[in-house]
């Protein structure tokens, strides 16, 4: 039995230590809201923030994250900056399959989390690691302006 | 690592609850409502004076509750592409509703209701970027109809005739008799009126919503984690398979030792399967996690007497063999043999394309339950019909024994669409021999759905092309091989020449005197099918490339090239002159830049983009595209302008890093380490100019992918002075910066 802090809630699991915290959000917690894209830490559908850090869930066994504070994107409405991307990202219809958003919107959450007003620059490096099949880019792009700007 | 006996609060999840929390979140996704339950709407009402209304449905496609609420039933696939949204537009466009009050469910597999006009109603499928094109009518007429019988109800009501009432933004008002009436009152009247046969539809120049950016319907669901995908799914008693594939394409079982994985907790079966397709070992567990180690602790004995064991050079070589011989003929005009033999100067090359993978964001998924008589299946659906027949020949029963729930796909790029339903007949299959009734899942890995073939084919172009003294071609002759895509599926018609492997060649719109394109169907043992613009993949790419092949050899510029041989398509015209225009073509580039041009015609749109590229350390990097795009009338400008966002940048990145290889029949590529593909920091600027148009909407999920890598590739001539004919550029030496 592992004990986790998801979204401020205290919940346990009775998933092996070794199981990614992917899947026991999914399947355990039934927080499906994080999605399974590749197994290995390259395309961040998994992306969860693990103590106010993006991190990618997938590879990241649940037994490491006990006592952390897990937030997913279930709970990124009740931040400010997470409401205020969100916002965004509907104002600019930046979702098209919407797969890969949940772990668009965690990374983009974290970036503007720690910087408020990144650059070109600092928004390829921060949203490199999250693939988007469909080409949302240059919408996620103006997004994160956006987001930026109403918080600003 | 914090002590993990230090006393918490700590609540468990209740379990007790699960069933009931899904089947809610099911029905909030995205205001997706499934197939209510009785009649009427579980969405709150407004005031309604008449709350136990049937609702109005005036047709198959559309329901309006006593609660005002308008549900647009649409019959095709929301992947991506703007669908949904598409079509609850032209319904509310007619039914002069307030956007704000649809809501969009999806249909039950019916082809009867619900056939793709496209397909001549004889299919229920997306496919063809023919959702809004073939619908186009259909919808309007369905909302049309509702809106005339509302009007009708109310003009009964107030006592006044039904040309004198008005409808706007969902309420019904007679402005003399100052009466007004929000649909949801008007519902239970207007279900009695007749339904007109021939509803108005409105003229181009009376449209309110058509034409305008309105927001997607699924904007918000997808992003606030809220929609609902098969990988998402979660029904009572539900076992997750993971499946040991064999090796190699046509790979048989032996034997296997299961021993391992039935010892791991949670697993509860490992079975071997078989369908028409293939046959595998798989994993029957309670979650996902369980069921992949097990999977993978699975020993699995392969029979490979039959595999498929050429590599990607030897299939090469022998396409190279096979187009030194005239194939089967697509297009004659001319005769183009004589026109060479008597050319002042002749230009031939080949043109060589990879197998690629569609890998959408989800990978391939489905759910599954068996009935006594049939089954029912939860997945992002795209081919209900041929689904339905082909399960249903499985399972030896009749294809309305086959019930599909279709849900948001995460992602297809025609994937969903296999015309053999590969992996639902692997779950079908599975679930027949160890589910014992219970609903199970499949869940691929990235590397099963990488490896598991369904590729868009190898194709190889012999071109030969006669000039005359002048520099003008006199003769055309373009030899295609490659696979079929739609051989012994159930959209093949017998006919010799496939015309998913011609179609943007066979077709071309240039004024070429003797002209001949030839097929040679190849068959390998390697499973093949549609992929985002299907055979205009290749041909756009060949042909746009060669003619400037041609322009450079003749020293003509590209545009002006192009101008001369479109002189009699004036859609074609207009487009090339307006992506000339826009993008500034012969306008002054620093050093290091150079732009190129690809125009191609698919699923009745026309594109043509200009890039600009430049030189980089690693290769190129494209700093912008100028996309121009006739696709009739333009239904939703904002949704047109992301298809062709997202066209551009799938395209590009298969043209950029694109390869499946085969080595000795093993699939090299298995993840997006060895599979790369775009990512943020490699995106071009991207500018759309849709023509205004007063036709009838065409294609556009797809045609504004066969002009990227050509025009990309034109540009690379120009800075580095060397051909690129052999995709992925990455091959070349040429990285994407």
């Amino acid at each position: 039995m592992i004990k986790l802090n998801v979204n401020g809630k205290e919940l346990t699991t009775e998933a092996a230590d070794d199981t990614p915290l992917l899947w026991v959000l999914r399947d355990s917690l039934n927080l499906t809201g994080t999605k399974f894209g590749c197994g290995m830490a390259l395309c961040g559908a998994c992306t969860v923030h693990i103590d106010g850090t993006a991190t990618r869930s997938c590879v990241l066994p649940v037994s490491a994250v006990a006592g952390k504070k897990i937030s997913t994107i279930e709970s990124v409405a009740g931040d400010p900056v997470g409401k205020a991307l969100q916002d965004a990202w509907i104002a600019e219809n930046v979702p098209q399959c919407g797969y890969c958003q949940s772990g668009q919107i965690m990374s983009a959450t974290a970036l503007l989390q720690q910087n408020r007003k990144p650059t070109d620059a600092d928004i390829d490096t921060a949203m490199t690691g999250n693939i988007c099949r469909c080409g949302t880019y240059v919408r996620i792009r103006a997004a994160i302006h956006r987001a930026a700007a109403a918080l600003a | 690592m914090k002590n993990q006996n230090d006393p918490q609060d700590f609540s468990i999840v209740n379990a007790a609850l699960l069933p009931e929390l899904n089947r809610r979140d099911l029905l909030k996704g995205a205001g997706l409502t499934l197939a209510v339950l009785g009649g009427g709407s579980l969405l709150n009402a407004c005031a309604s004076t008449d709350k136990n209304a049937a609702p109005l449905s005036a047709s198959q496609y559309l329901r309006i509750g006593a609660d005002g609420t308008v549900t647009v039933i649409s019959p095709n696939t929301e992947l991506g592409q703007g669908s949904y949204t598409g079509l609850a537009t032209l319904v509310a466009e007619e039914l002069d509703a307030d956007w704000q009050q649809i809501v969009i469910e999806a249909a039950p597999a019916d082809v009867k209701l619900f056939g793709n006009p496209a397909f001549g109603g004889a299919l229920q499928g997306t496919g063809g970027s023919t959702t809004v094109a073939a619908f186009w009518e259909p919808m309007r007429k369905a909302g049309a109809t509702a809106r005339a019988m509302l009007v009708a109800a109310a003009a009964d009501k107030w006592g006044v005739q039904p040309g004198d009432i008005t409808v706007k933004a969902g309420v019904v008002s007679h402005a003399g008799k100052g009466k007004s009436a929000k649909f949801g009152e008007l519902v239970g009247a207007a279900a009695t009126q007749p339904a007109p046969v021939n509803a108005r539809l409105k003229e181009p120049r009376e449209f309110t919503l058509i034409g305008q950016p309105a927001q997607r319907v699924d904007a918000r669901a997808k992003s606030t984690g809220t929609a609902t995908y098969t990988q998402d799914i979660k029904l009572p008693d539900m076992l997750v398979t993971m499946i040991a594939y064999p090796p190699r394409f046509g790979g048989k079982v032996k034997s296997f030792d299961a021993t391992a994985a039935k010892a791991m907790p949670g697993v509860v079966d490992v079975v071997q399967f078989k369908t028409p397709l293939r046959e595998g070992v798989a994993v029957l567990a309670k979650d996902t996690f369980t069921a992949k180690k097990a999977r993978d602790a699975v020993k699995v004995d392969w029979d490979e007497s039959s595999a498929f064991v050429m590599g990607s050079d030897a299939i090469m070589a022998q396409y190279k063999a096979l187009a030194q011989k005239p194939g089967l003929e697509a297009r004659k005009q001319g005769d183009a043999t004589k026109a060479l033999a008597g050319a002042a100067r002749r230009l031939e090359a080949h043109y060589e394309f990879p197998f690629l993978a569609h890998a959408a964001m989800e990978p391939m998924n489905c759910v599954v339950q068996l009935s006594a008589d049939g089954c029912e299946i939860w997945n992002g659906e795209q081919m209900h019909t041929p689904d339905q027949g082909t399960i249903a020949k499985f399972l030896n029963t009749t294809p309305d024994k086959i019930k599909i729930n279709m849900l948001y796909a995460g992602g297809s790029f025609g994937r969903r669409g296999n015309s053999f339903a590969d992996y639902l007949l692997d779950t079908v299959a599975v679930a027949q021999a160890g589910a014992k009734g219970k609903p199970v899942k499949l869940v691929w890995t990235r590397e099963d759905d990488m490896r598991a073939g369904f590729y868009r084919p190898v194709y190889l172009h012999a071109f030969k092309v006669g000039l005359d003294a002048h520099g003008r071609i006199i003769g055309w002759q373009q030899r295609i091989v490659g696979q079929s895509i739609v051989k012994g599926s159930p959209l093949d018609n017998g006919a010799p020449v496939d015309f998913t492997s011609v179609e943007g060649a066979a077709n071309m719109p240039y004024a070429i005197p003797n002209l001949q394109v030839e097929l040679h169907t190849t068959q390998l043992g390697v499973p093949i099918q549609w992929w985002r613009s299907v055979g205009s993949t290749h041909t756009a790419y060949a042909i746009e490339c060669f003619l400037d092949e041609i322009a450079r050899a003749t020293r003509q510029d590209p545009v002006e090239l192009r101008r001369t041989l479109l002189a009699d398509k004036p859609r074609h015209l207009a487009v090339l002159n307006a992506a000339a225009e826009k993008s500034g073509w012969g306008t002054p580039l620093p050093a290091g830049t150079a732009r190129g041009i690809a125009i191609h015609e698919s699923f009745n749109t026309v594109v043509a983009e200009v890039v600009e590229v430049t030189r980089h350390d690693k290769g190129f990097k494209v700093d912008r595209v100028t996309c121009v795009v006739d696709c009739g009338i333009a239904v939703n400008p904002n949704i047109i302008e992301m298809q062709m966002e997202s066209a551009i940048i799938y395209g590009l990145s298969a043209a950029a890093t694109g390869a499946i290889t085969l080595k000795d029949g093993h699939v090299e590529q298995s993840n997006f380490h060895n599979y790369t593909v775009l990512r943020m920091n490699q995106i071009p600027k991207i500018e759309v100019h849709i023509l205004p148009s007063t036709n009838k909407p065409t294609g556009v999920g797809e045609p504004g992918t066969p002009p990227i890598g050509p025009a990309v590739a034109n540009a690379l001539s120009v800075l580095t002075g060397k051909t690129y004919r052999q995709l992925p550029f990455s091959g070349a030496g040429m990285h994407i910066a």
